[in-house]
């Protein structure tokens, strides 16, 4: 990686860290529909970045917003969870494209961006929630928790990247 | 030995996946029982600094309303002073003061959307406060502390499906376990209460000394709705809570000083029968 994008990184961490804990964390959405944008992190992460430092800065992060929520573990496993699987999931969103390198999430068609950040919120919110209400018996709590925490966090998400998108020139 | 170490290299994603897997569950697993220490804990130096800065701002957004709870407090309490005869005030006040010392505390976070909720206040053990002692608002209770560190403390609320606090009705004395449902932020369950109590609509629940962490008699809730199946001994009663745990700003923190003797003597005797 080099320094620039490091910085840019590292700013991004922080950044969504605190509007995470600081702000949606209280929103609490019909009582407790609750979005989550942090996993940007890892969805922007660069495509030719280190993927084992990702798992592991993914750790981190999921282990900050659990510090600030009380929470034990259970977004540290979402987090560390869907930076495992991230390449599955670029290859079935973007295709072979994303294969030979030629790719960059921010330049992509949007549909394909959306169906990307769909997967992966998916993948983050039903590990969470089943991590989080840890109880098969609730198992209709997990799935409803999933899917309204889900449609919020993807509006936000995809909201976000195309605010800060760069035009192409 | 050379393929062993082309195994760790070729599979080092999913290896450190896994261990950093299995540290967030090992973590998760923890949290949800009640009797552990916890490790990840936002009673710390960094999240209860980050959440004393946000406090000290919002707090300033419903001061008119924080104000009226305390000066309603401040009334009830000024008509039990001119109200109580000499009597009285011998026999339980000054007993009751020597057994519990109270501290204020401010609550800097605070949840009720979660399964699992916890309040974090902006004292801690420098200010005297350990874990497992009981946490009340002016109105009622609150939650139990079960994290503390040099100046901050996390509280397990009685939102929390770990949290089980002894209660019992004011009028009989027929006395249960309070559980959460996760449905409410303001309906709790009262189970074990059985069939012979006499249960009616409104009636008070009050803390039980048995547990010594609460003083007796500290307000919780009013009976909302109960029910029982023709098959069931025991009673399932749904409890509005006094406190509104949705806007909780000024705690009292109780620290029972005999709770260690207490505990202490229980054990001697469980030791000795077996």
């Amino acid at each position: 990686m080099k320094s620039n994008e490091t910085l840019v990184n590292t700013v991004r961490f922080i950044v969504l860290v605190l509007v995470q804990v600081l702000l949606l964390n209280n929103i609490n959405f019909m009582g407790y529909v609750n979005p989550y944008i942090y996993p940007l992190f890892i969805l922007v992460f660069p495509l030719t970045g280190n993927k084992t430092l990702l798992i592991f800065l993914s750790f981190i992060l999921g282990l900050t917003i659990d510090i600030f929520g009380d929470s034990g573990g259970v977004h540290a496993a979402a987090a560390v969870f869907i930076a495992w699987i991230r390449p599955v999931a670029l290859k079935y969103s973007f295709g072979v494209s994303y294969e030979l390198n030629s790719l960059k999430i921010s330049t992509a068609p949007l549909p394909r961006q959306i169906v990307y950040i769909i997967w992966m919120v998916l993948f983050h919110h039903l590990m969470l929630f089943s991590m989080e209400i840890f109880n098969v018996r609730h198992i209709l709590l997990i799935l409803k928790s999933t899917l309204f925490s889900g449609i919020f966090s993807v509006i936000l998400m995809v909201c976000t990247v195309m605010l800060f998108s760069k035009k192409p020139s | 030995m050379q393929q062993i170490i082309f195994f760790f290299i070729r599979n080092k994603n999913f290896l450190l996946f896994a261990l950093l897997f299995f540290i967030s569950f090992t973590l998760t697993l923890n949290s949800h029982s009640y009797h552990k220490s916890k490790f990840v804990t936002s009673a710390n130096f960094f999240s209860g600094g980050i959440y004393s800065i946000k406090s000290n701002i919002t707090d300033y957004f419903d001061l008119r309303e924080q104000n009226n709870i305390l000066t309603e407090e401040n009334v009830r309490l000024r008509s039990m002073i001119v109200n109580s005869t000499p009597e009285n005030e011998v026999d339980t006040t000054i007993q009751g003061l020597k057994n519990y010392d109270i501290v204020s505390a401010r609550v800097i976070n605070n949840n009720y959307s979660k399964t699992k909720n916890n309040l974090t206040l902006d004292k801690g053990e420098s200010h005297g406060l350990k874990i497992d002692m009981g946490v009340i608002s002016s109105e009622g209770v609150v939650g139990i502390i079960n994290s503390t560190s040099g100046n901050y403390a996390s509280v397990q609320s009685v939102l929390n499906t770990n949290s089980q606090v002894v209660a019992k009705f004011k009028k009989s004395n027929h006395f249960g376990t309070l559980l959460w449902d996760t449905k409410k932020p303001n309906i709790v369950q009262l189970t074990e209460i059985p069939r012979i109590a006499p249960v009616a609509l409104g009636d008070t629940i009050v803390t039980d000394s048995k547990s010594t962490i609460f003083p007796e008699g500290i307000l919780i809730g009013t009976v909302r709705n109960f029910e029982r199946d023709l098959d069931q001994d025991y009673y399932h009663i749904d409890i509005a809570l006094f406190t509104d745990m949705t806007s909780v700003k000024h705690v009292y923190v109780i620290s029972n000083n005999v709770a260690e003797e207490i505990q202490q003597l229980e054990q001697k005797v469980e030791d000795e029968e077996q």
